[in-house]
């Protein structure tokens, strides 16, 4: 056991030799930001009484929902065998949705620290959060977690995470970070087993911007991990993609909270302040250097994050439409996965089209639209992108089924992924099944030890992103996690879904969907809309169309009666209040040619039945 | 239907002398001005009802219970005359209603009638009128009304099937009703009687039998009432348990149609979208006065009032009602004095509902433009409109009266 260090060492004046930067990574709720709690009380960076559960898990939809969306770098002093070290610790999300997070975190280190629930073993999330360490050349330091829970089975998961990596099952560490144990012996060993970062001190300084923050008070922070030379208060820096020359107004490593320094060398995770005030000026990925004494050559930036699902946001209230273009446009400074552009709907209004991560990422960035912008919205069903080639040559992509080009369909290609699924051997008969309902292919299966299984498809990002995860956990009692990355594009058999109402089309509500899948669809739309569309002074019909062909259809019968014969005869304010009622509600409903269609009702036809709640 | 519901509106506190801003009162007198009275007790609740009444049990000790209760009625009565001043006009209607007013002995409600003779005076041919139990009524009770100056009964009978009587958890003898309506006439007195259509498990022929069986009555005025459930009666708990089902809109239609045809061929015609009366002179003149905007006070527990503008509400209960008036306060609990705005939207509201129609000068501008669509879509008469200038419903508009209402005010 090491003793807790003194005095931790000064920034810009570790040497390289001691400092050790690495990520904790791990499946989803198998314990990181946990883990990473223990590491900051045991290091003596957080005291006692400050501390709080998953201390850097900050934003209040992360504490709300009980998951980490965001990394957070971390500076701690550790002494081992009498030298005192520094270590930075990145904290990453496990959620499939924010995996672009963790390959960035991975860029700024040479270690990775494996975390695996010691009672739930290796799931999805574990093996592609592992697959990407090794890409970037990471250590690995496997360790099981939660060895407190009487569920534990610490021999045989240990056994299995060695099978997976490579190593000895002894060399598997055994932590809780719930009551601490093992964590001293873990942070000796990343100590002990990581390699410390090199580089080049007499270089022109380079830098990888791995994350940027906006801050309403400082403008955009800046998170840097330094590989070649020093990066110093008050110098000009340069952004080596634009040449764009800013001052370093503060420069500071995070332990846990924003320390100011004299600078960052070689090795080194730490901001930068410039006073810009928009993060496209200080991009992740890009390389910072001194503007004096430039560096010849970039680092490797980072890829962006490609949108996977669209959906079209729209105020309720009309006039809050400048509203939310200011509020994304904020959002959009902190969140490189955020794309959106405005669009309109004869249904619903002015609003935008945003593409997202997944359908965690879609509800987070709306429920913070809602929340930190005091918005009310509606948000339309939401899609893939589809690549649709006419005869005559032309292609459109479509990233709102409403602008599905007219004419002569040659083929529609959509996007899909490669998935691995990994569930308890008995499972693998309703997996099949489930898959197979959903167009996937099994490209191969794998046991992971006597009784784990990993089984790899392909499926159309369609089929998956919305209500699968849902559909796995029934299936296999919540044993069954899920992982899938974007595998390229398919040619399939895919038409468009409209729904009519008195014969006009209500363009929030077309569909992509597999020819196979378009009667459910429609009849499904059609029952909805007639249970929650109130009865109109006419007969309004709905029906559910591919082009001109009708597929379901359904009648909403003219209304008879809405006089109230009992009338409260002395309370007339009541009736008054009811009328004056009707009247604010009036401002919610949208004309549908003739018909009026309540908000309520548009929201709750596009609501899913299937949430993507928190994937556990 | 002239009672209390029980859930009081939201409003501004009442001054606690009950006192009427000066502009209430300048055209106090020029319109007929009536006095409702609330007699807050029943001998059971019926399952569907929530308007402000109490079983005996219910009350424990009476404050105002049933023997004292006109004494707390008569105490409003005189701060009413005291607050309207010297100004205030004879009264052209009374309505005693509930509640189930025969509660009080026939003596007590007469000595209501004349305290408010002694403190306003009656003007010559005053309508008064007091609903009625079947059940608590005696041809006794009922001659000692008409004796004191009651000219009207208006009687719960509610429907001629005891499946729907039972449903309604209705206690009294169908057979009873007929005799009573024989009775008020003896005694010199117009009857009405009341229907609730759309029961739980009532078909068309039931609603076409409980039609029958009023109109062979004969009585001179008959009220059809839709059954609304309304929340926190035992009746929306049955609903939501799922022992019975939500009375349908669609068959509600059906049985206003059928109830309007049976009406008018028996020589019953409509004046208000739930009332029907043989002439003009047996309608019910007190209720006229809440369709046209009238002046009235109303008396007890959770009675409303209409002064010129303002509407107030007093406290509900018995003895929160017998405290303050005994102590000399005014009962109100809150009232509304009206925005033009809010009184143009109650005229078009309440005028729409009667026979003779919303005179089309009253209606701004935008309201009249709505008229000619209304008329196509066969919602309001095409000739009263064109000849006489009103907005008067259709019988399809009768039933589709709010609708009407929301096009007239232009939203
Ligand atoms: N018993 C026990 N529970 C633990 C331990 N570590 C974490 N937990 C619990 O596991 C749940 C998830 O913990 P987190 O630390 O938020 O997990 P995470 O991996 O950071 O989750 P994401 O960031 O959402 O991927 C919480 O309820 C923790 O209290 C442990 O060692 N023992
Ligand atoms: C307050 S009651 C007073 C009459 C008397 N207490 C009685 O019930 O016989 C007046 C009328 O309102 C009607 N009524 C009461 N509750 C109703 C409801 N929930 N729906 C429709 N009509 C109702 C009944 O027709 C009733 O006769
Ligand atoms: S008797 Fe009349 S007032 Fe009394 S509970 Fe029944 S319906 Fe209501
Ligand atoms: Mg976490």
């Amino acid at each position: 056991m090491s003793p807790m260090a003194t005095t931790a060492l000064p920034p810009a004046a570790t040497p390289p030799e001691l400092i050790r930067n690495f990520c904790i990574i791990a499946h989803i709720d198998h314990g990181k930001s946990t883990l990473a709690d223990r590491m900051l009380q045991i290091t003596g960076v957080v005291e006692e009484r400050a501390m709080r559960a998953q201390y850097l898990d900050r934003m209040d939809i992360e504490r709300e929902r009980g998951i980490t969306i965001k990394s957070q770098a971390v500076r701690m002093p550790w002494a081992a065998e009498g030298t005192t070290y520094c270590l930075n610790m990145i904290d990453t999300p496990g959620h499939v949705d924010f995996t672009y997070e963790v390959s960035r975190s991975l860029a700024a280190c040479e270690g990775a620290v494996l975390l695996v629930d010691a009672a739930q073993g290796i799931e999805a999330q574990t093996l592609a959060n592992l697959y990407l360490a090794m890409e970037n050349d990471l250590t690995i330091i496997p360790v099981l977690n939660k060895i407190d829970l009487p569920a534990a089975q610490p021999e045989k998961y240990a056994a299995e995470l060695a099978g997976l990596i490579g190593c000895d099952p002894e060399d598997v560490l055994r932590v809780s970070g719930k009551t601490g144990e093992g964590v001293e012996e873990l942070l000796d060993q990343i100590v002990g087993q990581l390699p410390a970062p090199e580089g080049d001190a007499d270089k022109p300084a380079r830098a990888m911007i791995f994350d940027s923050v906006y801050d309403t008070y400082r403008g955009v922070v800046t998170y840097v991990r330094v590989i070649d030379g020093q990066l110093s208060p008050r110098e000009k820096i340069a952004m080596m993609s634009t040449k764009a020359t800013h001052e370093l107004l503060e420069i500071g490593v995070i332990s846990p909270e924003p320390v100011p320094s004299k600078g960052l060398g070689v090795g080194e995770v730490g901001y930068l302040i410039t006073g810009v005030k928009d993060v496209r000026q200080s991009r992740v990925g890009d390389t910072v250097t001194n503007a004096a004494k430039p560096a010849g050559d970039a680092l490797g930036g980072y890829r962006d994050p490609k949108p996977m699902v669209f959906s079209g946001l729209y105020p309720i209230d009309g006039s809050d439409y400048p509203i939310l273009r200011d509020a994304l446009d904020r959002l959009k400074l902190n969140d490189a996965a955020l794309v959106y552009e405005p669009e309109t709907s004869a249904a619903l209004g002015f609003g935008f089209r945003v593409g997202f991560l997944g359908m965690l990422h879609l509800e987070i960035v709306r429920e913070r639209l809602e929340r930190e912008f005091n918005l009310d919205l509606i948000s339309t069903l939401p899609n893939v992108v589809y690549e649709v080639a006419l005869d005559d040559g032309r292609t459109h992509t479509v990233t709102n089924p409403s602008e599905f080009p007219e004419g002569k369909i040659a083929e529609i290609t959509e996007p899909v992924v490669r998935a691995t699924l990994l569930a308890p051997s008995e499972f693998v008969g309703a997996i099949m099944e489930l898959c197979q309902s959903r167009r996937g292919s099994l490209r191969g299966m794998d046991y992971l030890s006597e009784d784990r299984v990993e089984m790899r498809y392909t499926l159309p990002l369609a089929e998956i992103v919305f209500d699968f995860f849902d559909a796995l956990k029934s299936r296999t009692r919540g044993y069954a996690s899920l992982d899938y990355e974007p595998d390229g594009e398919q040619t399939a058999d895919l038409v468009k879904v409209d729904i009519l109402l008195q014969g006009d089309k209500v363009d929030a509500f077309s569909s992509i969907v597999h020819r196979d899948k378009a009667y459910a669809y429609g009849t499904l739309m059609a029952t909805k809309l007639k249970e929650l569309i109130p009865r109109q002074q006419f007969e309004v019909p709905i029906q559910a169309a591919i082009g001109a062909r009708v597929i379901a259809r359904e009648n909403i019968r003219a209304i008879r009666k809405d006089v109230l014969a009992k009338c409260y005869g002395g309370d007339i304010s009541r009736k008054r209040k009811l009328l004056e009622k009707q009247k604010e509600g009036k401002k919610r409903m949208k004309m549908v040619g003739s018909v009026e269609v309540p908000q309520e009702a548009f929201i709750a036809a596009l609501s899913q039945d299937s949430g993507s709640e928190k994937k556990k | 239907m002239e009672d209390v519901p029980s859930v009081l509106p939201d409003g501004e506190p009442a001054p606690r002398d009950g006192a009427l801003p000066s502009s209430a009162l300048t055209h106090l007198g020029e319109r007929p001005f009536g006095a409702y009275v609330h007699v807050p007790f029943c001998s059971v609740r019926c399952g569907y009802c929530d308007f402000n009444t109490y079983t005996l049990t219910e009350l424990g000790m009476p404050g105002a219970g049933v023997s004292s209760y006109a004494d707390a009625a008569l105490a409003e009565v005189a701060l009413a005359a005291d607050v309207l001043g010297p100004a205030r006009p004879p009264i052209d209607t009374v309505f005693v209603g509930g509640g189930t007013p025969t509660m009080l002995r026939s003596r007590d409600l007469v000595r209501i009638v004349d305290g408010l003779r002694d403190a306003f005076g009656l003007a010559e041919g005053v309508e008064i009128t007091t609903e009625a139990n079947p059940d608590s009524v005696t041809p006794d009770s009922l001659r000692e009304l008409a004796d004191g100056g009651f000219t009207r009964v208006s009687l719960g009978m509610q429907s001629a099937v005891p499946h729907v009587l039972r449903t309604l958890e209705r206690t009294h003898d169908p057979a009873n009703v007929g005799r009573v309506v024989e009775a008020v006439r003896a005694a010199g007195m117009q009857v009405s009687v009341d229907l609730i259509y759309g029961t739980p498990g009532e078909s068309l022929g039931d609603w076409r039998t409980s039609l029958e069986a009023a109109v062979a009555m004969e009585p001179d005025h008959i009220s059809a009432y839709a059954l609304v459930v309304e929340d926190g009666t035992k009746l929306a708990a049955q609903v939501r348990r799922g022992l019975v089902t939500m009375p349908d809109d669609d068959d509600e239609a059906d049985k206003y149609e059928l109830a309007d045809e049976m009406l008018s061929t028996a020589g019953f015609g409509w004046y208000e979208v739930s009332n029907w009366a043989t002439s003009p002179t047996t309608r019910c003149r007190h209720n006229e006065g809440y369709w046209a905007d009238g002046d009235w006070w109303g008396i007890g527990p959770g009675a409303h009032s209409h002064v010129g503008g303002v509407r107030w509400w007093n406290v509900k209960h018995p003895n929160a009602f017998a405290g303050r008036v005994n102590a000399g306060d005014s009962p109100a609990a809150g009232r509304e004095l009206l925005t033009e705005e809010q009184r143009y939207d109650e005229r078009v509201l309440l005028g729409v509902r009667l026979v003779e129609g919303l005179p089309l000068d009253l209606v701004r501008p935008d309201g009249r433009r709505a008229v000619a669509g209304l008329v196509a879509d066969g919602l309001l008469d095409g000739p009263s409109a064109v000849r006489d200038a009103r907005a008067v419903l259709t019988r399809r508009g009768r039933l589709l009266a709010d609708t009407v209402v929301r096009r007239l005010l232009g939203y």
